[in-house]
């Protein structure tokens, strides 16, 4: 049993990461076609840095989800404490409005904002209604729930005495929220966060329905690309990010480790007194 | 006390940017592209996407079958290593979401193409190219290679969740290992199974790139065609009703497995 499922796991993540491994050896390569690999070359990684064009569009990428995740963080760990707080059908109807998103295909959604932009276009007189602020708006909206179901647990853990003890000593609510409520949740808005930068900074279906060419985002253009033959660079590209994201959440997985391991001292420590 | 109110601001927002735009939907589905007039035309041509539409839930069924049946052995494998090492390889299956499914899609075309890399393979081996892609078999494939980590996921995240002393249970009260799965495990993974399956199901069904690049004119998806109506045909209205078609399908089938875990789990109170 064991063994089997052993050859199965080795199997499924030699299928994951073929493509990657692709893209990394097409990125060294100095012939055009990625099926052919023809000699050895930097060639690739030194055109992208000279191409205004992809850093440019890579900020944009940048831009958009830096904003969409604090607007989605913050607004959406202050609705998740309101959230806490109310009970019944209201919570209800709110939960399922949170589901919304997460359930309806993403074409679904892209499609509907694209509509209701082009809606509020014909009724504004507006052109060109689409561009960066409709696309910042669709982030905000699909980041959202990321936030709240990752920070209503923490908050559904967290011992309600603690928000107690500091209005007895003397808190106002709002000190109380910053001074203990706030680093009981932490986790959970730091892993709402990072799941919506990371969904915001790579989503592409969402994002081709709601903006225009004034403001393209890099998921964006490497469809049009797509339609036309690509350029070797934009596999140079792929493997930078590829490392850089190995390398976040290498760092994360150490960082947690760590901090496991602090936490389980800590509890043998009070547990030894 | 106030801080009821705290989620007015992300309710109104939802509201906005949610609700309004599935009502808007609705709107664009039942009025004329050219007049705006109150019409039924849209959803009336619906007749003549059904076969796309039953072809999309046919490839994606096919994908997400596969997906559980090499995705469970994988879960169940990472949920039975040490602590780190299923961190490890649970970042592992994660790492591949983060990159760009469309160069990701990509590279599978450069695989399978006529004159791909496997065929280069074969051709040099001296025997004929494999028609590896542009088929419905490609379409599974890049269904399956995109979302797996979809399915991966949940299931790793119930399996770990299991208590041993139940499956000990099972072992000191005479169950074999088959019966253990079958009896305990595989019952006990259910939760984790529906929402794999939905994850899987979803997006294979409403996706709109994997056919045009692994596919062939034949073996177009629902999602082509709702992405042609927005950016070739400039048919929103036909488009719109695609959309809502394609949501309440999506709706029913959730509905249907939502219903089937929550029975099983109450099942499993009573037993």
């Amino acid at each position: 049993m064991r063994n089997f499922t052993r050859i199965i796991t080795i199997l499924v993540f030699i299928f994951l990461y073929i493509p990657m491994i692709i893209l990394g050896i097409a990125s060294f390569s100095t012939g055009k076609d990625i099926a052919v690999f023809e000699s050895f070359t930097f060639h690739q990684y030194r055109e992208l840095f000279r191409d205004d064009g992809l850093v440019s569009l890579l900020t944009n990428s940048l831009i958009i989800a830096v904003i969409s995740t604090l607007s989605a963080t913050v607004l959406g760990t202050v609705a998740s404490l309101g959230i806490h707080k109310s009970r019944g059908r209201l919570r209800k109807a709110i939960m399922t409005m949170t589901n919304i998103p997460m359930t309806n295909p993403e074409i679904v959604t892209g499609v509907s904002l694209a509509l209701l932009f082009a809606f509020v276009g014909i009724i504004l007189r507006i052109n060109a209604v689409l561009g960066f602020w409709t696309l910042l708006i669709a982030h905000i909206t699909f980041n959202l729930p990321y936030v709240i179901l990752n920070v209503m647990p923490k908050l559904a853990q967290m011992d309600p005495d603690l928000t107690e003890a500091a209005l007895d000593l003397g808190c106002t609510p709002v000190q109380a929220f910053f001074k203990v409520v706030l680093h009981e949740i932490m986790p959970g808005i730091i892993s709402g966060a990072l799941m919506a930068f990371t969904m915001s900074l790579d989503d592409f279906v969402i994002s081709y329905f709601v903006t225009g060419s004034g403001f393209v985002t890099l998921p964006v253009e490497i469809y049009s690309y797509t339609k036309k033959p690509i350029h070797p660079k934009v596999y140079a590209l792929f493997t930078l990010i590829f490392l850089v994201m190995l390398i976040l959440m290498v760092t994360m997985n150490l960082l947690q480790a760590r901090d496991n391991t602090r936490r389980r001292k800590l509890m043998l420590r009070r547990a030894g007194r | 006390m106030k801080s009821r109110f705290l989620s007015g601001p992300y309710v109104l927002w939802m509201v906005l940017f949610t609700l309004i735009p599935l009502g808007v939907v609705f709107y664009y589905a039942f009025t004329d592209s050219v007049t705006g007039a109150f019409t039924l035309a849209n959803l009336g041509s619906m007749v003549n996407y059904w076969p796309i539409f039953l072809r999309s839930i046919w490839l994606s069924i096919f994908a997400t079958v596969i997906c559980l049946i090499i995705g469970y052995p994988v879960a169940y494998f990472i949920a039975h290593c040490k602590p780190t090492t299923q961190r490890l390889l649970q970042m592992l299956v994660m790492l591949p979401m983060c990159m760009s499914f469309l160069l990701r899609t990509l590279a599978w075309v450069a695989l399978l193409e006529d004159t791909g890399i496997i065929n280069n393979v074969v051709m040099s081996l001296g025997l004929e190219s494999l028609p590896l892609i542009r088929n419905n078999g490609a379409v599974i494939l890049g269904m399956v290679y995109n979302y797996l980590p979809y399915m991966i996921l949940p299931l790793y995240t119930v399996l770990m969740k299991i208590d041993n002393r139940l499956v000990e249970a099972a072992q000191d009260l005479g169950c074999n290992s088959r019966q253990i799965f079958s009896k305990v495990t595989l019952p006990l993974s259910i939760p984790g199974i529906v929402s794999g399956i939905t994850m899987v199901f979803v997006p294979a069904v409403s996706t709109f790139y994997i056919s045009q690049k692994l596919g062939s004119p034949d073996t177009i998806l629902i999602g082509d065609v709702i992405e042609m109506q927005f950016k070739s045909a400039y048919n929103p209205n036909l488009g719109a009703a695609l959309s809502l078609v394609l949501m309440v399908l999506i709706f029913i089938c959730v509905g249907i497995m939502n219903r089937f875990s929550d029975e099983d789990e109450e099942g499993m109170v009573t037993v």
